[in-house]
């Protein structure tokens, strides 16, 4: 149910992406799509009651290097969180590239509604 | 870009030096606790995000002019490139933790450890830090009403006839 | 488990009335709001390198789309929608989510993570010998910086070149105004 609910998330951007003709809506439809697949990402890898993929003091041998058998019973899944931490941050260089697209546009033809963009030379 | 009231720019200037130094403690123990070199670049930008917001945008250049931050960003990004290929030279496989393996083991829980790992938390905070400083000035230093070069010449006509 | 149920749907209160509403403010603002509630939701899916990265990253996301709608009047957009257009294209969205719900009863069961059921996977063997291989005691970071690091050099890679494109679009053309014209 909780990965319906993610779903949703994604469809509700996907219809601001499509429908909307304002341009900033349209980038924030996209931004929106992007947080719900993190999201649906980190929540594949999660177990109840499980702990951070991080080793404390008691979790591992310092000198022979051995994890603890109880730590791998209910650790956490670190290959989606290490996918997801870059995804972020691309998420974030993408955002200033749409942004100053619409900032360029709206300096050439003075509005943000994409029905009224037609010249292809201005 | 001008900056803001008395008080807005008497706490954000003790308050930039706390949000650097929290930028650096996650940079440094990123291999040991929670945060890496993606985490505390961001947040080194966005300190510098503060001074321009609080103080205005040629204090900033002054400060960190652009050149310098643009040199930053590539020197980043080709450190990261050379980081994958001694790995190559020294190791034998592409981007193998050679430190680690070869030369520096370290202890475990300590700040030296991982080999090239720490080294490689300080290039990415090179490399994201400058970019997203750099895109963020260049998007408020943007004037909405700039002409391109053809109008400017059709609107002064002494521009033109020098030399 | 009922604490992510209220974080999900606050997210989709915040999400639903970021894209309805016709005032740019308050829509970028309801962003804020769901980029907050998630980072919310990874500190309790126990990942906390992802929420502090997630925090930061939508405050300088915040500040970015706040510069593109906070001048002057362009906050409001006029003129009335196409009927046809919009009814279509929610059908058809109606239909995706409606066909692609039938592919969770496939997917295992929350909470229950592949590598506890599944023998020999990759996970498995980052967490058991990701501290003699790497000696990290971060294993997200062993992940991203030593197994797969060649998945971040391209990460680094993209945001180079997503930062210079855009550094190229916001280039203030008046260098040219000095230069003779072309022949």
């Amino acid at each position: 149910m909780l990965y319906a609910l993610c779903f949703l998330l994604f469809m509700i951007g996907l219809y601001c992406a499509v429908v909307k003709k304002n341009m900033v809506k349209i980038v924030i439809g996209i931004m929106v799509m992007e947080y719900a697949v993190n999201l649906l990402l980190i929540m594949l890898g999660y177990r109840l009651g499980g702990t951070a993929p991080i080793l404390g003091g008691a979790d591992a041998d310092g000198v022979t290097k051995v994890v603890a058998a109880q730590f791998l019973a209910t650790v956490v899944d670190p290959l989606p969180q290490a996918l997801v931490l870059t995804s972020i941050v691309i998420s974030l260089g993408s955002l200033a590239l749409m942004i100053s697209i619409c900032i360029r546009t709206y300096a050439k033809y003075g509005t943000f509604d994409i029905t009224e963009i037609r010249r292809l030379r201005g | 870009m001008k900056g803001m009231t008395v008080i807005v720019k008497t706490v954000s200037s003790w308050v930039k030096m706390l949000i650097f130094l929290f930028g650096i403690y996650i940079i440094l123990f990123g291999h040991l606790s929670p945060g890496g070199g993606f985490a505390g670049g961001v947040i080194l930008a966005s300190s510098y995000v503060l001074l321009m917001l609080a103080f205005g945008r040629e204090l900033v250049e002054r400060n960190l002019p652009l050149p310098l931050a643009s040199r930053l960003d590539c020197l980043g990004a080709f450190l990261f490139a050379l980081l994958a290929i001694l790995g190559l030279i020294v190791g034998g496989v592409f981007f193998v933790n050679f430190l680690y393996q070869k030369y520096l083991p370290g202890s475990t829980f300590h700040l030296v450890s991982g080999g090239t790992i720490p080294l490689s938390n300080i290039v990415i905070v090179l490399k994201v830090g400058a970019s997203l400083f750099l895109v963020i000035f260049m998007l408020s230093r943007f004037r909405y009403d700039s002409k391109g070069p053809a109008e400017k010449l059709a609107s002064d006509p002494t521009i033109g006839a020098k030399e | 488990m009922a604490l992510f149920y209220i974080l999900l749907l606050f997210i989709i209160i915040a999400a639903i009335i970021a894209v309805e509403t016709r005032n740019l403010l308050s829509s970028v603002i309801c962003v804020g709001a769901i980029g907050f509630g998630g980072s919310l939701m990874f500190l309790f899916l126990r990942a906390p390198d992802i929420a502090i990265t997630q925090i930061v990253v939508e405050v300088l996301g915040l500040i970015i789309l706040i510069r593109a709608t906070i001048s002057r009047d362009l906050t409001f957009i006029s003129g009335d929608r196409e009927f046809f257009g919009t009814v279509v294209s929610v059908v058809i969205i109606f239909v995706i989510f409606v066909a692609g719900i039938r592919v969770f009863d496939a997917m295992p069961q929350f909470g229950v993570p592949v590598f506890s059921h599944v023998q020999d996977t990759a996970s498995e063997a980052y967490i058991s010998r990701g501290l003699q291989d790497t000696g990290v005691t971060n294993l997200v970071t062993s992940v991203y910086l030593d197994y797969r690091a060649y998945d971040t050099l391209g990460e680094a890679t993209v945001l180079f070149t997503a930062i210079l494109g855009a550094m190229v679009i916001l280039r203030d053309k008046s260098r040219k105004r000095i230069e003779e014209p072309d022949v």
